[in-house]
């Protein structure tokens, strides 16, 4: 039945993907432009590099922001898992419609409602805006990210590898530990990875629950575009997607090198019987 | 030991394991009520102020002044305010309209990509998908800035246009509802593939090879069989692209025209340029009322995903 | 093995299996667990005896594993009580009871080693380090696993991976050993020759096992007993041939083995045995009295096993006055150690007859088509009123 791929098919996917790649390319390629148009090419020149890592503004903001984007992934994290092991594992419990809705709205909500509103609470507590503020708004909406990645791998697990933990004596909080969490182990680090870009990439609602002296990376970089192209915004796309590229591409490798390990034992393996 | 003593160790256990679940259950929960939940009372408990030159710049709806029962002084001014100017109206019209037609279109480009990736062979499929994702895990701000390079009079595709003389005069591609839509479709066109391809992969191929079996065209196999099978990864995919994309902000404001009136931006404004809290909030509250229907239906397909994986 | 097979009975003798003296090393007493709306387990009680390898026996759905988790703890009864050795176990959690389980699914913990698998309960005792490891020697001795401590699971085939699992369940040195579906992963060979190991390292460590089998088969091999549960309910206790030879409802006969069934009426009791007219056969069938007590002019079934119908040819008519019929042969399955023939009686019942192929080649074979007798004694079939 697997003929191959139909040939508009083929035809379809190369247009999608270069519609997701051009963009990407020409950020990369005018990167490098001398001048200071990023359409009109007038030679390579590695300068807006510098010019970036001198720029003390897009660099006290990139700061700012991954610290937070680390702190919120690390929360984050921890949150999603509970969350996701309740819903996945505790079967029906008071209150669980509820939850399962403040669970999957943020994935979908508009930045600006979520942005408005948790600006509204913190004013109504009096709280102070800044670093905290914009990490507990990441926090909550990235946990339900996390929930999802989580849930996923949660559903697809053999329930039975935490029953026999049990079953061989191990109270419910340690089979959590010793066979619930290294199971999930790689869906947790996906989900940490996601929660930290989800963060770093986040312009609306910090821009609501900022407070002075709390600029994030995506507000500087806002604000700069707003005045009109520069390449320096380029060369900072350029290092994202290189960085996050040698991160999956190094993920993918080794993800698939076990694969392929334990493929072969079990190949190996089942030549025993 | 007695039926009484078994009760006891019974209850004991029951008691346990609750106790063991709330620690598990209480910090999401308790972090969502307070910190999603509560939020949206407050927009709507603002929404129904009245402005005020003040920080914070309302005035209360409940005036404790006088003892136990408050007086209620709120309004519903903020929304009617809402239907009399046609900024609003037009607006929200204007954001649908944007939200329905760029899901449509990711949709059409989303499902045949989905459908090859499903199809490709196992080395390709993993390498493809990597690809889909790839670009969400890079900075959404930065890929939509880089549209505007491509797309102004004297950007990329234009030079190119007239360099291979299809054009003489550049064509107006940005600050124009145009630029919005590819915007759109461009940062979403991921969140439309992924439920998809989730849905197609799993698609159990026997079926295709028994609707082939029993003589049916491909095209029809596809029609009859795939199509319907993929409504719930159709759904979602439409869902998580349409419900964002109504009260979009970043792309209507870099991409968009002055004149590309779309909810988020009008909102966006109401707050930090006009600083009208209450009719912010209005906005809001308007906005999620007519999103409550989507969402809804979001969450359902959501929970079918789940059922159908465990 | 040789000590149970003593205990159970000959083919003929319907005695029970020797229960015995002293009480019952588990008692499950009316449990029920309801699932919502669905009774999965409906009052069910149940005696079971130290050493003793019990099967629940029924098709996917009948309650058996539900029962197995109620016995490990992870699943709690909605009504009744469950002793394990005088005690009662409602409430108390599975990492608390004095009882392990092998996992239809094995359950082998992906991440740690099979020397790790099999420390990981011992290590949740406090036991110390020394000892575990000792001891994780010894189970891996026993299935004969040795050389592999230091494998992950997904390096072992299915048949290690199964004795991995028995290793892990057994270290703790259980009271009671559940095993849910031990076999069913396994190919049919490799079934086999596991059946018997699984037999022998019980008979040596003298642990209770509680096999859950939708097998009839591995049930008849294995047990000293077997419960036959169907829809949450026990239809029948007894030892293998009991419910083989002496099956008490439709369910058991037609579920244990394939049976031959005749619908009809006792047209006659007395003490030398029941007559039974069966239209169906078109003959009267007699079997041994005392079997039910069963009255004249009472619907009952006959059950007759195949194996237990004699057929000949033609013109070699039994000489039995009685349980003689009619047939055409419809349809032969040639089976290698034995041949199954289907027999089309006058008014168009079929007829199941099983004999051994005890020389190469017939002389005479039995052919398509041909008129043959079919014949059996009185002891054959079994009278069912339920």
């Amino acid at each position: 039945m697997r003929k191959g791929l139909h040939p508009v098919t083929i035809a379809m996917l190369l247009f999608g993907f270069a519609f997701l790649y051009a963009p990407i390319v020409i950020l990369i390629i005018f990167s490098f432009n001398e001048g200071k148009l990023v359409s009109v090419w007038s030679g390579f020149s590695p300068k807006w590099y510098g010019e970036l890592l001198r720029d003390p503004q897009i660099l006290s903001a990139a700061w700012m922001s991954l610290k937070i984007a680390a702190m919120n992934a690390s929360v984050a994290t921890v949150l999603g898992l509970f969350g996701a092991y309740a819903l996945g594992r505790f079967g029906a419990f008071k209150g669980r419609t509820l939850f399962t809705g403040m669970m999957t709205a943020p994935l979908v909500m508009p930045d600006v409602i979520t942005g408005l509103a948790t600006l509204l609470l913190f004013v109504g507590l009096a709280w102070q805006r800044g670093m905290s503020t914009i990490t507990i708004a990441h926090i909550t909406f990235s946990m339900c990210f996390v929930a999802v990645i989580v849930r996923a791998r949660l559903s697809s697990l053999d329930q039975s590898l935490e029953e026999a933990a049990m079953d061989l004596g191990a109270r419910p909080a340690k089979t959590f530990l010793l066979i619930t969490i290294p199971m999930l182990a790689p869906a947790l680090v996906a989900a940490w990875l996601l929660a930290f870009t989800l963060s770093l990439d986040d312009l609306v609602i910090a821009s609501f629950v900022a407070g002075p002296g709390s600029t994030t990376l995506p507000m500087v970089v806002f604000s700069k575009v707003r005045l009109g192209v520069s390449p320096e915004i380029n060369a900072l796309g350029t290092l994202i997607v290189l960085l996050v590229t040698l991160c999956i591409v190094v993920a993918a490798l080794i993800f698939q090198r076990q694969e392929a390990q334990r493929l072969a034992d079990a190949q190996m393996a089942d030549r025993a019987d | 030991m007695s039926a009484g003593g078994a009760g006891g160790l019974g209850a004991r256990l029951r008691a346990r394991l609750f106790s063991q679940r709330t620690v598990v259950l209480l910090p999401p929960y308790i972090w969502l009520l307070l910190f999603f939940l509560a939020p949206f009372v407050i927009v709507l408990k603002l929404s129904i102020s009245e402005a005020a030159i003040a920080m914070p710049p309302y005035l209360p709806i409940l005036d404790w002044a006088d003892g136990l029962i408050p007086d209620f002084t709120g309004t519903f001014y903020n929304f009617s305010f809402l239907f009399t100017d046609d900024l609003y109206v037009v607006a929200y019209l204007n954001s649908i309209k944007i939200a329905l037609v760029s899901t449509i279109a990711c949709l059409l480009i989303g499902y045949p990509m989905a459908y090859g990736i499903a199809k490709a062979p196992g080395t390709w499929r993993n390498a493809l998908l990597m690809l889909v994702i790839l670009p969400f895990w890079t900075s959404f701000l930065i890929r939509v800035y880089a549209w505007i390079g491509i797309l102004k009079n004297n950007g990329i595709l234009n030079n190119l246009l007239i360099g291979l003389g299809i054009i003489d005069q550049p064509l107006p591609m940005l600050h124009n509802d145009f630029s919005v839509y590819v915007g759109i479709v461009y940062s979403y066109l991921p969140f439309m593939i992924l439920p998809l391809y989730a849905n197609l992969a799993k698609m159990d191929e026997s079926l295709l090879e028994a609707a082939a079996d029993l003589g049916a065209k491909p095209w029809k196999t596809f029609l009859a069989v795939t199509l319907p099978l993929s409504v719930p990864g159709i759904v979602a995919g439409s869902m998580l692209v349409f419900i964002p994309a109504v009260g979009e902000f970043v792309i209507p404001e870099l991409l968009g025209g002055p004149d590309t009136l779309m909810i988020g931006r009008v909102l966006w404004n109401e707050f930090f340029h006009n600083r009208d809290w209450p009719v912010a909030s209005a906005v809001a509250i308007a906005m999620l009322l007519f999103l409550v229907v989507p969402i809804v239906i979001f969450q359902h397909y959501q929970g079918k995903t789940d059922e159908a994986a465990s | 093995m040789s000590d149970t097979a003593e205990k159970r009975p000959g083919p003929h003798k319907p005695s029970g299996w020797a229960v015995p003296g002293g009480d019952p090393y588990i008692s499950i007493q009316n449990v029920t667990k309801r699932f919502g709306e669905f009774v999965a387990v409906d009052n069910v009680s149940l005696d079971i005896y130290r050493s003793e390898l019990f099967s629940l026996l029924g098709a996917s759905g009948c309650g058996k594993t539900t029962l197995l988790r109620m016995l490990a703890g992870l699943e709690e009864p909605t009504e009744g009580r469950i002793l394990l050795d005088g005690q009662d176990m409602v409430g108390v959690p599975p990492y608390e009871r004095p009882v392990n389980m092998m996992f239809q699914s094995y359950a082998l913990f992906p991440h740690m080693t099979v020397a790790q698998n099999v420390a990981f309960g011992l290590k949740q005792e406090g036991m110390g380090k020394g000892e575990v490891e000792e001891r994780v020697e010894q189970m891996l001795g026993l299935v004969q696993l040795g050389r592999f401590a230091r494998r992950k699971p997904h390096q072992l085939s299915g048949g290690q991976r199964q004795r991995v699992a028995l290793a892990r369940a057994l270290a703790k040195r259980p009271k009671l050993l559940l095993l849910d579906e031990p076999l069913a992963a396994l190919d049919k060979k490799l079934r086999e020759s596991t059946q018997f190991e699984l037999m022998n390292i019980q008979e040596e460590l003298g642990v209770t096992f509680i096999v859950v089998t939708h097998d009839q088969e591995e049930a008849m091999t294995l047990s000293t007993r077997i419960a036959v549960m169907n829809e949450g309910v026990i239809q029948q206790l007894g030892t293998p041939s009991e419910v083989y030879e002496y099956p008490r409802t439709r369910y058991v006969a037609d579920f244990i083995g394939s049976v031959n069934l005749f619908e009809g009426t006792v047209s006659g009791t007395g003490a030398e045995g029941m007559r039974i007219t069966a239209p169906e056969a078109g003959i009267d069938i007699h079997v041994d009295a005392g079997q039910t007590d069963a009255r004249a002019g009472q619907s009952v079934a006959v059950a007759i096993r195949p194996e237990k119908i004699a057929i000949a040819k033609q013109d070699d008519k039994p000489s039995q006055g009685e349980n003689v019929i009619q047939g055409i042969v419809d349809e032969i399955a040639y089976q290698g150690s034995l041949s199954i023939y289907q027999v089309r009686l006058a008014d168009g019942k079929l007829v199941r007859v099983t004999t051994p192929n005890l020389t190469r080649t017939a002389e005479r074979p039995i052919d398509w088509e041909e008129p043959v007798w079919l014949s059996w004694g009185r002891h054959a079939g079994v009278v069912l009123t339920s």
